[in-house]
C-alpha cells in the first residue's frame, strides 16, 4: 500500500466545514483520513511530509478554460494547459468546446479524453457544444455527448441568438440532467464594442459594450430556465445587475448557478490604460464599482463559481491595435494567487474562495474532487498563503504569455499540487 | 526651451505651455509660407515618411508640404488597409520603415491607439495624423492657431462643436486642447452621435443646435460620413440638415463675428450650407493654411528641440 501523510497542515475544506490544524493521510491515491486526529496512528511505512502550518485545500476545479487543441496548438495544448493548471493548484478543469474543429461530436469528445488521459497531468473534462459548430441553430447530440463524457453543454463565447433554439436546447437538456452553461452577450447591442462603455472608452476613442448587452440575454435565459426547468449556469458575469437577476431567480427556486472570472473580481477597466490588449476581455472589464459589487455577490454566494477564463492568445492576435486584437487572458497559474487578494483584503472568506474554486464546481458539474472527505480522490493543493512573489513573464508555464497579471504582486503561492495522491507540481 | 516630448501622439499629454510653444512657433511658420521663397533648411538631410493606413488627401498633402518647406526629404506611403491582419501590416511595416532610418514618421490609422503602438516599435519621432476615433492633435492645434489669430485669444471664448462627436477624433483633440486653454466648450448633436459620458468630458451638452449657438464665438462643424446618415445613426440627410446643419438662420444665433470652422472635407448641404461655408464668417481656408504652419512647427520642434529617445 502506498501511503503519504501530510502533517502539521492547516486544512481548509468547505465541503466538510473544516478549518483546522491536522494531517491528511493519503492511501493509494485517496484520502484515507483527515483532520486533527488523522495522524494519531501513523503507519510506519508512510512517507511523512511536515507542512509546517501551510494550507491544504482541495485542488481547484476551473470550469471555464479555453485550450488551443485541436486547431490552435501554437497557443496551448492539452498537455501545456495541464502543466499551467498544476502550477496554479488546479487539479481539474473543464475545457471549452470552441476549438477548431468544435467539440460538437462524440468522436471529438473521445479525442479530448484520450489526449487528456495520455498527455495531461491534471484532470481535463470536455464540455460539448450546445449547437453544431456553435452556430446557434442546430442542437448537438446531448445524450451521446454526455454518455461519451462531456460534463457541460455550452456555446462557449457565443450566445445563442435564436430564442426558440435556446428554449428547445434547454428543454431537451433537462431530460438528461445536464447543465447548460452560457456566456451572455447581445452581439447587436454590443455593436462591435471592444471595452466597457463609458467615459474611459470615450476618451480612448474605442467603441463600448453597454452592460445591457450582458443583462438582456441573461434575463431571457433565466426566463427560459424557469420555463423549461433546465439546469442553467451563467458562465461569466460582469455587472451587478446580472447578479441581481441571478439572486432573484435563485430566490424563486430555479436550478441555476452563476460564475465569474477572476479577472472581473480583481481588475477593472482602467487597467487597460493606454490600449493594453491583455486586458481586452469578454465580457469586458467593468468599472471599479462593478468589481466591488461583484466581489460582494461572490461573498454572499449569489455567484457560485470563480473560473480563470483561461484564454491563451499569441502575439499575432494580441500585438495589435486594441480594437483589432482578440479577447482573452491566460489565468490558470494565477487563479488562486489572484483570488487570495480577496482573502487578504478581508472581502471574501478563505473558505468561500475555496468553495467557489473547488467545492461548488465539483458539485454543480458532478466532477471528482472538490472535497477532502475520506474516500475521495486525493486532489490537493498545498499553499503558502502569505508568500510574496511577483509574476515574471519568463516564469509563465502556459504556452501563451497573455497574462493580465504581468509583474503583478501576489501574496500566496501554490507550493505543491497532487492529483490522485501523486505530486504533479512542486514550486 | 526644449519641448519635453519625443512624439506627438495626442493633445492629452501636452501642457498649456507645450501648446503655447507650438502655436508660437506655428505663427513664425505662417510667415515662411507667405514668402516668395518658402524653403528653409532647418530639416535639410532629414527623412520624413508619411505612412497613411487610411486614405487622406488633405492631411497627407499638408504634412508633405510642411516637410518640404523645412527642407526635409519626404516620402509618402499609402498602405492599403487590407481587410484582414491590419495590425500585422502595421507592426511589420513599422519595422521595415524603421530599418530605413527615417527621422520622423507621420502616421494615420483607422484604429485608436495604433499610432502609439507603432511609436513603441520605431526609433524616430512619430506624429499622430489621426488614429481611429481617438486623437488628431495637429488638427486641434491648427484650429487653435486659426482661432487665436482671428480672436487674439482662446481662453474665455465660447466654442460650439456640432455634429458627429461620437466618431470624431477631431472633436476629442479639440475638447482636450480648448479645455487646456480655458475656453468654454459646448457640443451639439443628436444623442446617437454623442459618446457615452460626454457630459463628464468638460463640455456642455445641447440637443438643440440653436441653443448651443447662442452667443457662441466659434462654431466648429464636424463631418458626418454618408454611411451614418442612412438610418443607422440619423434617419436621413434632409432630417439631419434640418436640425443640425449650419445655415444662416442657425448661425444668426451666434455672435455676429463668430468664426465658422470645418476640418474638411465638407459635405455641403449636409452639415453646412454652401453660402455659410463660403461666407464672410468662414475661416475654413485659413484652417488649411494654418495646417501647414502647425505641421511645420510640430515637426521642427520634435526633431530639433524634442526629448531624446530614452
Amino acid at each position: 500500500m502506498n501511503r503519504t501523510i501530510l502533517t502539521n497542515a492547516r486544512i481548509v475544506d468547505p465541503s466538510q466545514d473544516m478549518d483546522e490544524m491536522g494531517a491528511v493521510v493519503i492511501e493509494d491515491g485517496k484520502i484515507a483520513a483527515i483532520g486533527a486526529n488523522a495522524a494519531n496512528a501513523l503507519p510506519s511505512d508512510a512517507a511523512i511530509e511536515d507542512l509546517d502550518g501551510k494550507l491544504v485545500i482541495p485542488g481547484l476545479i476551473d470550469t471555464c478554460v479555453h485550450i488551443g487543441e485541436p486547431g490552435g496548438e501554437h497557443r496551448e495544448t492539452i498537455a501545456s494547459a495541464s502543466k499551467a493548471a498544476a502550477a496554479g493548484g488546479v487539479t481539474g478543469l473543464v475545457m471549452m468546446p470552441d476549438t477548431d474543429p468544435v467539440i460538437d461530436d462524440v468522436a471529438l469528445v473521445d479525442f479530448v479524453q484520450r489526449a487528456a488521459r495520455d498527455e495531461a497531468i491534471v484532470s481535463i473534462y470536455p464540455a460539448a457544444a450546445l449547437t453544431k459548430g456553435l452556430d446557434g441553430e442546430q442542437m448537438t447530440e446531448f445524450g451521446l455527448l454526455l454518455d461519451a463524457g462531456a460534463k457541460m453543454l455550452t456555446n462557449g463565447r457565443r450566445t445563442v441568438k435564436n430564442t426558440l433554439v435556446m428554449r428547445r436546447a434547454m428543454t431537451y437538456a433537462r431530460d438528461f440532467g445536464a447543465v447548460v452553461a452560457c456566456s451572455t452577450q447581445d452581439s447587436y447591442l454590443s455593436g462591435g464594442g471592444v471595452m466597457n462603455e463609458g467615459l474611459f472608452a470615450s476618451w480612448l476613442g474605442l467603441s463600448g459594450i453597454p452592460r445591457e448587452a450582458e443583462i438582456i440575454p441573461l434575463e431571457r435565459d433565466l426566463r427560459l430556465a424557469a420555463l423549461t426547468r433546465a439546469r442553467y449556469h451563467a458562465l461569466k458575469l460582469s455587472v451587478p445587475e446580472s447578479a441581481d437577476a441571478i439572486r432573484a431567480a435563485k430566490a424563486a427556486g430555479h436550478a441555476l448557478t452563476a460564475g465569474i472570472s477572476i479577472n472581473h473580481l480583481t481588475l477593472n477597466e482602467t487597467d487597460i490604460g493606454e490600449y493594453r490588449t491583455f486586458f481586452r476581455l469578454s465580457p469586458p472589464l467593468r468599472t471599479e464599482d462593478d468589481r466591488v459589487a461583484m466581489v460582494e455577490a461572490l461573498a454572499d454566494g449569489t455567484i457560485d463559481i470563480i473560473s480563470s477564463a483561461h484564454d491563451p492568445q499569441d502575439v499575432d492576435t494580441k500585438r495589435l491595435p486594441f480594437a483589432d486584437a482578440e479577447n482573452g487572458a491566460i489565468g490558470l497559474e494565477t487563479l488562486l494567487a489572484a483570488a487570495l487578494r480577496l482573502h487578504h483584503s478581508g472581502d471574501v472568506s478563505l473558505s468561500r474562495l475555496v468553495d467557489a474554486m473547488s467545492c461548488r464546481p465539483a458539485e454543480v458539474f458532478g466532477l471528482p474532487g472538490g472535497t477532502l472527505r475520506p474516500g475521495s480522490r486525493a486532489d490537493i493543493a498545498v499553499v503558502d498563503i502569505d508568500y510574496p512573489w511577483v509574476l515574471s513573464k519568463d516564469d509563465i508555464v502556459s504556452r501563451s504569455k497573455n497574462t493580465a497579471f504581468e509583474d503583478a504582486r501576489f501574496s500566496g503561492k501554490v507550493l505543491q499540487t497532487l492529483v490522485a495522491g501523486a505530486s504533479v507540481y512542486r514550486a | 526651451m526644449a519641448f519635453p516630448h519625443r512624439h506627438l501622439l495626442g493633445i492629452k499629454s501636452l501642457s498649456e505651455d507645450d501648446i503655447l510653444y507650438l502655436l508660437d512657433r506655428a505663427d513664425e511658420a505662417v510667415q515662411i509660407s507667405r514668402r516668395e521663397d518658402k524653403k528653409t533648411s532647418s530639416l535639410r538631410g532629414r527623412t520624413q515618411i508619411n505612412l497613411f493606413f487610411e486614405a487622406s488627401t488633405r492631411t497627407q498633402a499638408s504634412f508633405e508640404l510642411a516637410g518640404k518647406r523645412l527642407g526635409a526629404d519626404v516620402m509618402n506611403m499609402s498602405v492599403a488597409n487590407s481587410s484582414v491582419k491590419k495590425g500585422e501590416t502595421l507592426i511589420d511595416t513599422a519595422m521595415t520603415l524603421n530599418a530605413m532610418h527615417p527621422d520622423i514618421l507621420i502616421v494615420r490609422h483607422s484604429s485608436a491607439g495604433a499610432v502609439a503602438l507603432l511609436a513603441q516599435k520605431v526609433g524616430c519621432a512619430v506624429v499622430n495624423a489621426g488614429d481611429g476615433a481617438h486623437e488628431h492633435p495637429t488638427q486641434a492645434l491648427l484650429d487653435a492657431l486659426t482661432i487665436r489669430r482671428a480672436k487674439g485669444r482662446i481662453g474665455g471664448l465660447t466654442v460650439t462643436i456640432c455634429g458627429d462627436i461620437l466618431h470624431s477624433r477631431v472633436a476629442r483633440s479639440n475638447i482636450l486642447l480648448l479645455n487646456a486653454m480655458g475656453a468654454r466648450i459646448r457640443v451639439a448633436a443628436p444623442s446617437t452621435l454623442l459618446p457615452s459620458g460626454i457630459a463628464q468630458m468638460g463640455v456642455e451638452v445641447f440637443h438643440s443646435m440653436e441653443e448651443a449657438l447662442d452667443d457662441a464665438d466659434v462654431v466648429m462643424m464636424l463631418r458626418l460620413q454618408r454611411e451614418r446618415m442612412d438610418g443607422a445613426f440619423v434617419p436621413s440627410v434632409r432630417e439631419y440638415f434640418r436640425f443640425f446643419g449650419l445655415d444662416q438662420q442657425k448661425l444668426s444665433r451666434a455672435k455676429p463675428d463668430a468664426l465658422v470652422m470645418h476640418p474638411g472635407p465638407m459635405n455641403r448641404g449636409v452639415e453646412i450650407a454652401s453660402d455659410i461655408a463660403d461666407g464672410p464668417q468662414s475661416v475654413i481656408e485659413a484652417q488649411v493654411e494654418m495646417g501647414v504652419a502647425v505641421r511645420m512647427a510640430v515637426m521642427e520642434t520634435l526633431m530639433l528641440s524634442g526629448a531624446s529617445p530614452s
